[in-house]
């Protein structure tokens, strides 16, 4: 018990250390990548490469003015960023980083809390990120923020939607929502990015509605909404929310690499899912989860700086019209193929049953594309004149 | 959205998002790695494509002879023709009948850069200077006088020949 308690008080502080950090590097890795997609440089002035700047930037927050609108509710308007930060952090705690690490007095895994619900705890969690943004908007008093705060809400509660149902294949295939049993199965297995393609597809891009990053960024919108709902945040609460939206992005990012491509697993092998634990491996696992992740986060950035901003009809398009029927297709075509695996021919997860999946993503994701590609999604919601 | 907005007929390729998508990641992609343009200032003052004029009309410099004296007789056309009216001088004359300034200073705070100074001087002695980068620690020390004035060093401005107008 001691050992149990001692051991997760320390894996909270790493991993709560580790975040901060991850997301100190990323608002600078950000600037810089877009930089050199605009080809600039990017602050490279504070330490070397500009690997100081978060510091920097921080210190600046700290010693900032805080400002509080004269017609603000106060006790919400301080709540807020906290509502926003505290849970971006938490969904973190589910997430196995490496494989177990053996110790002196036992073996530990690395996971902060290894929920027998798993990803059902991130998806409440996660949701009630937009309290802290509806509540930031409203108690603000300022029609920008609120406005912000009123597309926030309508955004990430439809996306969550698309989003869940998108786990659903992935609870099909595995049969368990424990998140180191999902990782388990990928090893045995294949990775479930193949058997369930159209499901990662679906899952990223509602990913990006939920953390609010372009091309979804609809509740910061600077160009129409000043800020959106932080509009009347200054200084360490302002931070806050920025801390929250990264951590956001990174707990996605860990998210799918957990959901779909296998977690800590290193491909190719199987020396790190079996035989003892060891330091070794530990390390190694953790390189290639944090390779994962960070390969997720890129894109995050990439795709910030490449795509224009949704309008907001199109966004709700997206969601309902696209994401939600095609993920309840989805769900349905995939069910009935698993239990035609599993009964029919009676087939354990395994890289058959993964593969001849695969095939039947590919077809639905040549008729997806087929489908898409016509250009009637997203497109100008006018009728085209008749000719 | 308005009604009678006229959408084009486009073929399927130019209206696609999912191509517009994927190439414009390419594109943002492709120049992750290209040359980067940025000038490092305070390191580097001039790049390829960016040099400073020789018209530039910068903070001025007063000319001297080769006794190390300013080339200024005080002759009064710089704070005549001077649009801001910054120049201040005071004109003084010696023994054997030369002017020359007793005092000279230019508030560069109220100077505009219009080169007329230079223009006007018949001596070619006050010249403003290819140079822009002036910053100090109070407002004083913005009004120039003589000796400081006559210190600079950096080039002086061509500025504009009516005779040879692109500069060729």
């Amino acid at each position: 018990m001691t050992f149990f308690v001692v051991a997760s008080a320390i894996k909270v502080f790493v991993v709560f250390n580790l975040i901060m950090v991850g997301v100190a590097l990323l608002t600078l890795a950000e600037r810089r990548i877009c930089a050199w997609m605009q080809d600039r440089l990017g602050p490279n002035r504070v330490g070397p490469q500009g690997i100081l700047q978060p510091a920097a930037d921080g210190l600046k927050n700290f010693l900032k003015e805080e400002t509080s609108p004269a017609m603000a509710d106060k006790a919400l308007f301080t709540l807020a960023p906290l509502i926003s930060f505290v849970p971006a952090l938490l969904t973190f705690a589910v997430i196995p980083f490496a494989a177990p690490l053996p110790t002196r007095w036992g073996v530990v895994p690395m996971v902060v809390a290894d929920l027998p619900v798993g990803f059902l705890y991130i998806l409440a969690i996660s949701s009630l990120g937009v309290y802290g943004i509806v509540l930031a908007g409203w108690s603000s008093n300022n029609k920008y923020a609120l406005l912000g705060g009123l597309r926030a809400s309508a955004q990430m509660i439809s996306y969550e939607i698309a989003l869940g149902m998108s786990t659903v294949a992935v609870l099909l295939l595995a049969g368990n929502v424990t998140l180191s049993q999902v990782i388990a199965q990928q090893q045995q297995g294949l990775w479930f990015v193949v058997p369930l393609t159209l499901a990662f597809l679906i899952f990223f891009i509602s990913a990006f509605a939920e953390t609010n990053r372009l091309p979804f960024d609809l509740p910061e919108a600077e160009a129409e909404l000043i800020a959106g709902y932080h509009t009347e945040y200054s200084a360490m609460k302002f931070s806050m929310f920025y801390i929250a939206e990264y951590s956001n992005m990174v707990t996605a990012s860990a998210l799918m690499a957990t959901l779909f491509f296998g977690g800590w697993d290193i491909p190719f092998t199987t020396w790190d899912s079996t035989g003892d634990p060891s330091v070794i491996k530990s390390l190694a696992t953790l390189a290639a989860f944090g390779l994962k992740t960070s390969v997720f986060l890129f894109t995050f950035i990439w795709v910030r700086w490449t795509l224009p901003r949704f309008r907001y009809d199109q966004l709700m398009a997206l969601g309902w019209k696209v994401l939600l029927p095609l993920a309840l297709i989805y769900i349905t075509v995939l069910a009935t193929a698993i239990w035609f695996c599993r009964s029919q021919l009676e087939w354990d997860y395994g890289p058959g049953m993964a593969w001849a999946l695969g095939g039947i993503n590919l077809v639905l994701l040549v008729l997806l594309v087929w489908w898409l590609d016509r250009g009637r999604i997203v497109s100008g919601s006018v009728q085209e004149e008749a000719a | 959205m308005p009604i009678g907005v006229k959408v084009m007929k486009r073929p399927t390729q130019e209206t696609s998002y999912l191509r517009a998508t994927l190439k414009g990641m390419a594109l943002t992609f492709s120049h992750l790695f290209r040359p980067k343009v940025t000038m490092q200032y305070p390191e580097e003052k001039s790049s390829k494509d960016w040099t400073l004029s020789s018209r530039w009309r910068g903070t001025h410099r007063m000319l001297t002879d080769e006794q190390g004296r300013a080339k200024c007789v005080a002759c009064g056309l710089c704070p005549q023709i001077c649009p801001a009216n910054c120049i201040k001088l005071v004109p003084g004359e010696d023994e054997e009948g030369n002017r020359y300034p007793l005092i000279y200073e230019i508030d560069e705070f109220r100077c505009v850069f219009c080169g007329y100074c230079q223009e006007v001087c018949p001596e070619e002695a006050i010249h403003v200077g290819v140079h822009y980068e002036n910053s100090e620690y109070s407002r004083d020390r913005f009004v120039y006088d003589l000796e400081r004035l006559s210190a600079q060093t950096h080039p002086v401005s061509t500025l504009w020949d009516p005779s040879d107008p692109k500069g060729e």
